[in-house]
């Protein structure tokens, strides 16, 4: 049975969880979220595993009718969600009954809104993953973007789970506020550049362009100075790392980057602030700073001791909720082979 | 190639090992020596590596490791890497129909190089390239060793799609495309063999350090193996080298 339907496709829906791992040494992109902070919150706000399949939703978000009951979470940027004309709170899960309608009013603070539901959406795994290689035509709804009257429907209900909403608390949400400061490691080819060349880097304000895509963000600026040609012998590109081609303007790669590409990277993004390039939309301002290994990875540390203590701090929210009176609790339960919803209130 | 193996940060969980700055069999065998040497270390918190012509990026779990650590745990690495024993390299003998409507390009490099189709088509199969890496498109294969008589140079304007099998040429370099894609290669030729199909077992057909020879079909075998292809009774044909090329 469909979970949802597409009644309009917005300007990019795609499923995509983490991404398609271990296959890069063949080629095989990783694809996968592009902000991956707000893919795995939005899936712990619905009590899946953070690697669950949720929708990218581009700018423009699409309208979505569901045929089913279900618990469903947005987070990431805020496009505007309105669930029957009544706006969503950001960052949090929260009940949709069969025939509601959620639109997006393109309220347009960040560039990617994630939505998640509870069970996962159910598309086939191509390579160990759900995410869509767009360029590959593979993985996802049939290896394409979602289009009007696309089904989708959950992958596993977990029997006897409560569904209660609930909202990320403060310090897990981010409202995009450009101008972006982004941390980035040096390297691993800053040699291939003058002194000036990264203090032009380092020091200039650089703009989001329309060519930017889930491949690579493509900035305009100052132009950043080579020792000599700016290409390099093809090498293995990472995420978030940052490439300069001749023409002298960076280009940040992310979730559809190739493995492998000729031109001299200057610097890398640091994990904790990926989502900040994910969320820039054309025409936003991003300016680098440059963090050592050593800082970085205390940061990354500490981003994955956040994430990993959500579920339990969420639970927490949930059962006061559920003490207060202020909630439901949805199960879903199965008696002689049947599988019924039942929504539970105190009297 | 260096006398010590470069080790630079990619981000914080990207490391990528150099072992020189050029094109050579010998720094790319480094390359692969030093996969073979992680696959079998069993190293905890290390996720995957793409290897690429003279060098390794390697991406690793910073929970698991400090970046100077694992410098040090990979230059031990490094330092026991002449001890490798690689498995004979393979011969992979792909099916190609030349000219015509799938190698809209060859009467190009018949221009270019002055050369007869018939002498393009000869020297373009008589050699085998090995496979440095693969990257860029899921399976795509960079091929080393192309005879420089049939160089040349990429379409002004790149094509906005290219058939999944075509075989191109790109300076001094030949390759195939595994899917459908844009490219600015000179297409020569097509070959009905698929070079990745995610559905697949092993979804990518080539291993970088093995070999490619091209041998010539008509268009009356293109459809036979293609429609062997389709029902998934084509075998390629694998020649195994008795021992590794030096």
């Amino acid at each position: 049975m469909p979970f949802l339907r597409v009644a309009s496709p917005g300007l990019l829906t795609t499923v995509q969880d983490r991404g398609r791992f271990y296959f890069q040494k063949w080629g095989v992109p990783v694809a996968g979220a592009m902000d991956e902070y707000a893919l795995r919150v939005a899936n712990m706000l619905v009590g899946n595993h953070e690697d669950e399949a949720c929708l990218e939703i581009t700018l423009l978000g699409p309208e979505i009718m569901f045929l089913e009951a279900g618990l469903i979470a947005l987070t990431g940027g805020d496009l505007g969600a309105v669930l029957n004309d009544s706006p969503v709170e950001p960052w949090s899960s929260f009940p949709v009954e069969k025939g509601d309608t959620l639109k997006f009013t393109g309220r347009g603070i960040g560039c990617r809104a994630y939505l998640g539901v509870a069970g996962g959406f159910k598309v086939p795994r191509v390579m160990e993953s759900k995410s869509t290689y767009l360029r590959g035509s593979m993985g996802g709804m049939k290896g394409r973007a979602l289009r009007e009257g696309d089904e989708l429907e959950v992958d596993k209900q977990e029997l006897n789970k409560s569904f209660i909403s609930v909202q990320a608390p403060p310090e897990y949400r981010y409202e995009p506020a450009p101008p972006f400061v982004v941390r980035v490691i040096l390297g691993p080819q800053e040699h291939a550049f003058t002194q000036r060349g990264i203090e032009t880097f380092l020091k200039s304000k650089y703009v989001v362009t329309h060519e930017s895509d889930r491949m690579g963000c493509r900035l305009d600026g100052p132009v950043i100075q080579h020792k000599g040609e700016p290409d390099i012998i093809s090498d293995g590109i990472a995420i978030g790392s940052i490439q300069v081609p001749g023409k002298g303007t960076p280009i940040i790669m992310m979730a559809e980057r190739q493995t492998t590409g000729g031109y001299a990277k200057i610097a890398t993004v640091i994990t904790p602030d990926l989502w900040k390039i994910a969320q820039a939309k054309p025409g936003d301002g991003i300016s680098f700073t440059a963090v050592t290994p050593e800082q970085a990875r205390s940061e990354y540390i500490e981003y994955e001791n956040m994430l990993k203590k959500l579920p339990r701090k969420l639970a927490q929210l949930q059962e006061k909720q559920w003490e207060k009176g202020e909630n439901k609790k949805l199960l879903l339960v199965r008696v002689a082979g049947k599988e019924y919803r039942v929504e539970i209130k105190e009297l | 190639m260096y006398a010590r193996a470069k080790y630079l940060p990619a981000g914080d969980k990207g490391l990528v090992v150099e072992f020189g700055n050029s094109i050579s069999k010998d720094i790319n065998i480094k390359v692969r020596s030093f996969a073979l040497a992680i696959d079998n270390a069993g190293i905890p918190g290390l996720l995957e590596y793409i290897p690429s012509y003279r060098s390794l990026l390697i991406i690793y779990d910073p929970l698991t490791w400090e970046f100077k650590l694992l410098v040090n745990r990979l230059k031990q690495l490094e330092d026991n890497l002449s001890m490798m024993q690689f498995p004979n390299p393979q011969i992979y003998c792909l099916p190609v129909a030349y000219g015509g409507e799938y190698g809209p390009d060859l009467y190009f490099i018949c221009e270019h190089t002055g050369l007869k189709k018939e002498d393009v088509i000869k020297i373009h199969s008589g050699v085998d390239y090995l496979i440095y890496m693969l990257g860029f498109t899921p399976g795509f294969p960079y091929l080393g060793g192309m005879d420089e008589r049939i160089a040349a140079p990429r379409l002004n304007s790149p094509r906005g799609k290219i058939s999944a099998g075509s075989v191109g040429i790109a300076g001094s370099q030949t390759g195939i495309y595994p899917i459908e894609s844009p490219g600015g290669w000179r297409i020569i030729g097509r070959t009905p063999v698929k070079l990745f199909d995610p559905d697949n077992e092993r979804p990518v057909l080539l291993n970088a350090g093995d070999y490619v020879r091209f041998y010539p079909v008509s268009v009356d075998e293109y459809y036979q193996i293609a429609r062997a292809v389709e029902k998934g009774e084509y075998n390629v044909y694998v020649i195994e080298c008795a021992a590794r090329e030096e």
